[in-house]
């Protein structure tokens, strides 16, 4: 197979959009880097090096020549992050193909370009309606009573839809969160006081639980594991401020609570 | 009846938030699978009085190695699975209570709160790290 810079240039585009989405949707790094170098490697060339952050990934391919003779580099810049594991299998199972030899290098950036503008999921109504169920859920697990499901339910839906809208509407990831947890409480609060709810502990301990940055979490101590330092501190940082964030929001409606009706 | 109660909401959650996190349909209850093997050992040992560090980190290990079984034989990243079984060992209640002590200017209660919501984190960490040691171990010996 003939080699030229043009060739090496187009594969490390492929394996640059493939490392890109994994990282956009939820991916840990090891994998993204793997991903990648085995991408390069099914096409024929071997000596590949990345270093893959959660804001970019600089990715660079050597020729077959070698020794930096013709050898590419490029960036990739990383400004959205969601979490979305459908489209991290998607791109796991391209690559797997690709490893087995089904797939041509325009068949595959295709596929990958497919999947990057692919859909966003399930709907969001059936996600606020999961948020509800796993809020009551969480309630009851949590040692809470049963007349408390309803209203866990009715806070943790509103509080995730509330996380759904403020995203779309605001820049700041960590204040859509502080968002989405205040109209937690305030529900939780509003419940209480009506009479409808019993205990405020409760309600807004389950009701937060779909707030919880499960992925950032685990990806962080996977990544730390694996010993990509940079990756797994950012990530580790991410979490705790959206720990603190959710926080902040519900102890605003227990200030404001504490100085009204106590 | 209780803890029955218990395996079905743990399922069920788990599942659920898989969903949040767009789990394709197909691993779904899986995912759930995982959560409830976790909780089921977390709820044990709570029953019988364990040291919750103990229970958390002995339910993340038990979560993390369901995960890997599943993502072996589903060929799936194994983040589908653990994600959504790690959530409802969050220590959401201690870091909630902590907050609330905060609030109240109960600041030698908060800070007692908020280190042990940081160790009962650290516990999931490590039940997480022991997976993998456990699973490459493996993978060296079969190889």
């Amino acid at each position: 197979m003939p080699q030229s810079s043009e060739y090496t240039r187009r594969i490390a585009g492929l394996c640059l959009l493939a490392g890109k989405i994994m990282i956009e949707n939820g991916a840990e790094t090891y994998r993204v880097e793997d991903t990648m170098t085995r991408i390069a490697r099914a096409y024929g060339l071997p000596r590949s090096h990345s270093f893959v952050t959660p804001t970019g990934i600089i990715f660079t391919i050597e020729g077959a020549e070698g020794e930096g003779a013709d050898s590419f580099t490029s960036l990739s810049r990383i400004t959205n992050r969601a979490t979305d594991l459908q489209k991290v299998m998607e791109v796991n199972a391209i690559s797997r193909r690709i490893g087995a030899g089904e797939l041509s290098a325009d068949g595959a950036y295709r596929l990958l370009k497919e999947t990057e503008s692919g859909g966003k999921g399930y709907p969001a109504r059936l996600k606020t309606a999961a948020a509800a169920v796993a809020s009551g859920c969480f309630l009851i697990m949590f040692g809470g009573s049963w007349n408390d499901f309803v209203p866990a339910m009715a806070a943790g839906g509103a509080g995730y839809l509330a996380l759904i809208c403020a995203s779309g509407r605001i820049a700041i990831k960590l204040f859509a969160e502080f968002v989405a947890s205040f109209a937690v409480g305030l529900l939780a609060c509003l419940f209480v006081l009506a009479g409808w709810g019993r205990e405020l502990d409760s309600i807004v301990i389950g009701s937060v639980m779909p707030l919880v940055p499960g992925v950032l979490i685990t990806n962080a101590v996977r990544d730390l594991m694996a010993g990509h330092f940079v990756s797994g501190l950012s990530k580790g940082a991410e979490a705790l401020l959206t720990a603190f964030a959710i926080g902040a929001g519900i102890a605003i409606v227990l200030a404001l609570r504490g100085g009204v009706a106590l | 009846m209780t803890a029955f109660v218990q395996l079905l909401t743990s399922f069920v959650a788990s599942a659920a938030f898989g969903l949040l996190f767009n789990v394709p349909r197909r691993h779904l209850a899986p995912a759930g699978a995982a959560g409830m093997i976790g909780w089921m050992i977390y709820y044990g040992l709570q029953q019988a009085d364990a040291n919750p560090v103990l229970a958390t980190w002995l339910a993340s290990l038990a979560v993390s190695l369901a995960s890997q079984w599943f993502a072996r034989r589903l060929k799936a990243p194994i983040t589908v699975y653990n994600v959504s079984g790690i959530v409802p060992l969050v220590p959401g209640g201690v870091a909630y209570a902590a907050m609330r002590n905060v609030v109240q200017n109960h600041y030698d209660l908060a800070v007692q709160l908020a280190f042990q919501a940081f160790t009962l984190s650290g516990a999931i960490a490590f039940g997480l790290v022991l997976s993998e040691v456990i699973h490459l171990s493996f993978r060296k010996i079969k190889a």
